[in-house]
C-alpha cells in the first residue's frame, strides 16, 4: 500500500516537473500524458517482445520522447499562447489515437506482460532530476530560460538562441515524462492508451499550477498534494471527487500564484559584490 | 557636414530598398540609409510611419519582404537576431522599456554581459555601470518591474553600457516619459555619443531626437521624404507641418 503511494506520487512529481521543464522556456505543455504513454508503451515492448533491460528500455522510450516532443515542437513552437495550448492538447490527443489503432501494442485493449519496476527506481530518478532542477536554478542557464519565458524579444535582442532553448526544453520535457511513463508501465503491469488521455494531460497542468511554477518545489509540493489528498479523503465515499474539486478551486482563489510562487535570483546579492561609486 | 562625408565613405550599418510588409498592408516602402561607424541617426516620423518596423527589419526581428541590409560590409540577411545580438554586436532595445521585469537588476545586466563579455569581468563592468547609475545600485537586488518608468528606461540604458554594442538600435527611448526623464536620457545618450558609440534610434519626440543626432530621416506612411542634419531638419518649420504632424 505505502509502495503504491510512494510510487504513484514520485511519478506525478516526476510528470509534473515534466511539465515545468517545458515551462521554464515559456510553453505550457498537454501534451505530456502523451508522452508518458510513448514512454510506458516503447520500453514496454522492448521489454516484452525483444527482453531489453527495464533501467535501458527506460532511457531508449525517454530517447524516442524527446526526439518526438522536438520534431512535434518545432512546428508548433510556430504559434503562441492559446494556440500552442491547444497544439499540445492536440497531441496528447493524436498520441492515444495512434496508441488505440496500432495492434501490435495491443490498440484499444491495452498492453501487459512487463514488470520489474519498483518505487524505488522513481524514488532515484526523482532525486536525480531533483538535483540537476536544483543546480540550474543556481546556474546561468536558469536566467537565460527566464529571460527567455519572460519576453522572447528581448531575449532574443540580449543574444539569446529562443528557438533551440525552447526545443531543448520541449524535448527534455518529454524525456522525463517518457522515463517516468516506462517506470510506471512496469508497476501497474498493464496499460491502456485511455490512461494517457486528455485528462492525464490536464492533472499535471494542474500539479504545476497549484504548486507554483516559478520554482521546482512548487510542482514537487503540487503533485504531491494532489496524489495524496483524494487517498486522505477516502471517507468522503461519493463525495470524494466533488470535495477534491472544491478543493482545487479554493487552492486557486486564495493563492493564485500557487502554494510556493517564489523565484529564487541566480545572483548573488549585488551589495556584496559591488563596489560603491 | 563631416559626417555627410563619412557616410559615403564608409557606411557602417547601410539599408538599401528595404521593404516590410505585413500581409498586404506595406508597412516599409524602399527605405535606404546609412550609418557611419561613431555616427548617430535618428529616424522620425509620425505615429504609424513604419519606424519601428524599420528598426526590427534591420536586426531580423520580422522579416523583410525584400531588400538589403549590410553590417561592417557583411549581408546580414540570413543572420537570426540572436547571432546580430551575440557575435555582432548589433544590440536592439525594444520600445516601451524593454526591461525583463521579474528577473533583478543584476539579472538583467548580468544577462546582457554575458551575452557579450567583451574580456570584461561583470564586477568591473557592474561598477562601471553603478558609477553612472547610483539608483540602479540601490535597487540592484529588486525585481526590474518594481523599478519606476524611469528607473527601468535607465536599466535598458545600462544594458548598453555592461556590454558596449557596436551599433546600438534604439526604439522610441523616451516613449511614456516625463519631460524631465526624457532630457535625463537624453543625458545620457549624449554621453553614449561621446564614447564614440555608433546608434540608429527611432523617435517620435522629434525635436529632442533632432537635436541630438548628427544626421536624421524622416519616414512618412513607410517611406523616406526627407534626410539631413538634425539642425537642418529642426530650422525646417515646412517639414514638421508637412510631415510630422507637429506645429
Amino acid at each position: 500500500m505505502i509502495q503504491d503511494y510512494v510510487m504513484q506520487t514520485g511519478v506525478n512529481i516526476l510528470l509534473a516537473w515534466s511539465v515545468y521543464i517545458i515551462l521554464l522556456s515559456g510553453s505550457l505543455s498537454f501534451a505530456n500524458g502523451g508522452f508518458m504513454a510513448i514512454g510506458a508503451y516503447v520500453s514496454a515492448v522492448l521489454t516484452v517482445k525483444f527482453g531489453v533491460p527495464l533501467i535501458l528500455a527506460a532511457v531508449l522510450a525517454g530517447g524516442v520522447a524527446f526526439l518526438f516532443g522536438i520534431g512535434v515542437a518545432f512546428p508548433a513552437l510556430r504559434t503562441r499562447g492559446l494556440y500552442l495550448i491547444l497544439v499540445t492538447v492536440g497531441i496528447a490527443a493524436s498520441v492515444r489515437a495512434m496508441l488505440e489503432s496500432i495492434d501490435y501494442v495491443g490498440g484499444i485493449q491495452g498492453f501487459s506482460g512487463m514488470s520489474g519496476a519498483s518505487p524505488w527506481h522513481v524514488v532515484a530518478l526523482v532525486v536525480i532530476v531533483g538535483a540537476a532542477l536544483w543546480l540550474l536554478s543556481r546556474s546561468r542557464l536558469q536566467r537565460i530560460l527566464d529571460a527567455v519565458r519572460e519576453d522572447e524579444l528581448v531575449a532574443a535582442s540580449m543574444g539569446i538562441n529562443v528557438l533551440y532553448l525552447k526545443l531543448a526544453c520541449f524535448g527534455a520535457g518529454a524525456f522525463i515524462a517518457a522515463v517516468a511513463g516506462s517506470f510506471y508501465a512496469h508497476y501497474i503491469l498493464f496499460v491502456r492508451p485511455d490512461e494517457f488521455g486528455i485528462l492525464a494531460s490536464v492533472y499535471i497542468v494542474l500539479y504545476v499550477v497549484l504548486g507554483g511554477m516559478n520554482n521546482l518545489w512548487g510542482a514537487l509540493v503540487g503533485a504531491t498534494i494532489m496524489t495524496l489528498a483524494p487517498e486522505l479523503m477516502r471517507g468522503l465515499a461519493q463525495w470524494r471527487p466533488t470535495v477534491f474539486g472544491l478543493l482545487i478551486v479554493v487552492l486557486l482563489l486564495v493563492r493564485p500564484n500557487g502554494l510556493l510562487p517564489f523565484r529564487i535570483p541566480t545572483t548573488g546579492r549585488a551589495k556584496r559584490r559591488a563596489v560603491k561609486p | 557636414m563631416a559626417w555627410k562625408s563619412a557616410m559615403t565613405e564608409s557606411a557602417f550599418l547601410d539599408v538599401q530598398d528595404l521593404h516590410v510588409a505585413y500581409g498586404p498592408i506595406k508597412a516599409v516602402r524602399g527605405c535606404s540609409l546609412t550609418v557611419a561607424e561613431g555616427e548617430t541617426v535618428a529616424i522620425v516620423g509620425a505615429n504609424g510611419a513604419g519606424k519601428s518596423t524599420l528598426l526590427r527589419a534591420v536586426c531580423n526581428l520580422i522579416p523583410r519582404a525584400s531588400g538589403k541590409v549590410f553590417f561592417a560590409g557583411s549581408p546580414t540577411a540570413v543572420i537570426p537576431t540572436h547571432v546580430l545580438a551575440r557575435r555582432d554586436g548589433m544590440l536592439f532595445v525594444p520600445e516601451d522599456r524593454a526591461v525583463l521585469r521579474t528577473l533583478t537588476v543584476l539579472e538583467n545586466l548580468r544577462l546582457s554581459h554575458d551575452a557579450r563579455p567583451l574580456g570584461r569581468p561583470f564586477e568591473k563592468a557592474t561598477e562601471e555601470v553603478f558609477g553612472h547609475f547610483p539608483r540602479l545600485q540601490e535597487r540592484a537586488d529588486q525585481p526590474a518591474g518594481s523599478l519606476s518608468g524611469g528607473e527601468q528606461q535607465m536599466l535598458t540604458l545600462a544594458r548598453a553600457l555592461v556590454s558596449p554594442p557596436r551599433i546600438l538600435l534604439l526604439d522610441e527611448p523616451s516613449l511614456g516619459l516625463s519631460p524631465r526623464l526624457v532630457r535625463e536620457v537624453y543625458a545620457i545618450l549624449r554621453d553614449f555619443r561621446k564614447r564614440g558609440m555608433t546608434m540608429l534610434l527611432v523617435e517620435q519626440n522629434v525635436r529632442a531626437a533632432l537635436r541630438f543626432a548628427h544626421r536624421a530621416y524622416v519616414l512618412r506612411q513607410g517611406t523616406i521624404v526627407q534626410q539631413g542634419t538634425g539642425e537642418a531638419l529642426l530650422a525646417d518649420s515646412g517639414l514638421f507641418r508637412q510631415y510630422l504632424g507637429v506645429h
